[in-house]
């Protein structure tokens, strides 16, 4: 078990979630957990609250996890899957507010110097305009 | 009453409902959304009619939870959790054997959750805009079939703000809004159901 907050990417696109977990581990390295998904349940573009259960338990880490999400869908699906974790789970799981390659890779350099949860959500945030 | 005959009618009333339709939503979705909620919501009620014993079995409350997790696991988009907390509040807040009082608070609870979900309200080219007018000619012993198809024609002239096709700003205007036709097919097929039983 790390002693990193964990980073989970939700895309509507496995491609796109793989690429950005890749461009995350070049840049910040093994330091944090790290787990992606993609695509709906019928192996199509979309998200689904499945995959992203299982990308939460993968990335899993008492300091929390963080959760970079790409359009709508995957967000309401993201806060869905946080409703549906057990309540020793609860307040420990945040979607963050930001640009899914740029805030996964700020995240996870913000999380691999052992920052809070809170400490990574606001860096990747820091990204979003307003 | 709600047997398990009437129940299995009603689930399967509803599903083919959206099952048959699925070309019609998809391609209201394509206008104004991403083209996916007739695919995702025909994947999801498929997954419903293959449980659909199952589902008939339980009480009315366990029934429309197994339901709502079905849609969420299934449905994918943001329609899968929207819909699926539709039934699970509708499972959490109705007894076995409801009342159209009993209906009317449930519809209103879902309501709300839904609000929360989709962080939306009522007037911006959402499913919501049935869902509202439903409850409330449901409170009044009204037509609520009517009411739905009425609601979702009153979606066409709307601005979207939220989902992707707020991305569209004014051009989502002239479309019939895909959750809003969806949720009133599932209206339809309820009101259509239990009034033949």
């Amino acid at each position: 078990m790390s002693d990193n907050v964990g980073i989970v990417i939700v895309s509507h696109s496995a491609d796109v979630a793989r690429g950005t977990a890749d461009m995350v581990r070049q840049m910040v390295g093994d330091e944090v957990p790290l787990a992606w998904c993609g695509g709906d349940p019928g192996g199509g573009l979309g998200t689904n609250v499945e995959s992203i259960l299982k990308a939460i338990d993968s990335a899993w880490s008492e300091r929390g996890v963080a959760i970079l999400v790409d359009l709508g869908g995957a967000e309401t699906n993201s806060e869905m899957a946080i409703e549906m974790q057990p309540a020793e789970r609860q307040g420990r799981i945040v979607v963050c507010n930001a640009p899914i390659v740029e805030g996964a890779v700020m995240a996870a350099t913000e999380a691999s110097g052992g920052a809070t949860l809170d400490q990574v959500k606001r860096t990747a945030e820091e990204l979003s305009p307003g | 009453m709600v047997d398990t005959a009437r129940q299995k009618a009603l689930i399967e009333a509803v599903a083919q409902a959206v099952i048959a339709h699925a070309g019609e939503l998809t391609a209201l979705d394509q206008a104004i959304g991403d083209g996916d909620h007739g695919i995702n919501m025909k994947r999801g009620f498929e997954a419903v009619l293959a449980d659909v014993d199952a589902h008939a079995a339980k009480p009315l409350p366990e029934a429309l939870k197994a339901i709502g997790m079905a849609l969420v696991m299934k449905v994918g988009g943001a329609s899968g959790p929207l819909y699926g907390t539709l039934a699970m509040t509708l499972g959490k807040e109705l007894p076995a054997e409801p009342s159209r009082d009993d209906l009317v608070r449930a519809l209103g609870a879902a309501i709300e959750a839904v609000k929360a979900r989709g962080k939306s309200d009522i007037g911006q080219k959402t499913m919501l805009d049935v869902l509202v007018p439903v409850r409330d000619a449901l409170a009044d012993g009204g037509d609520v079939a009517g009411a739905a198809a009425k609601a979702a024609e009153a979606t066409v002239p709307m601005k979207a703000v939220r989902g992707r096709a707020s991305f569209l700003g004014d051009r989502s205007i002239g479309h019939m809004d895909p959750g809003a036709r969806s949720s009133a097919l599932i209206v339809a097929a309820v009101a259509e159901a239990l009034g033949e039983a």
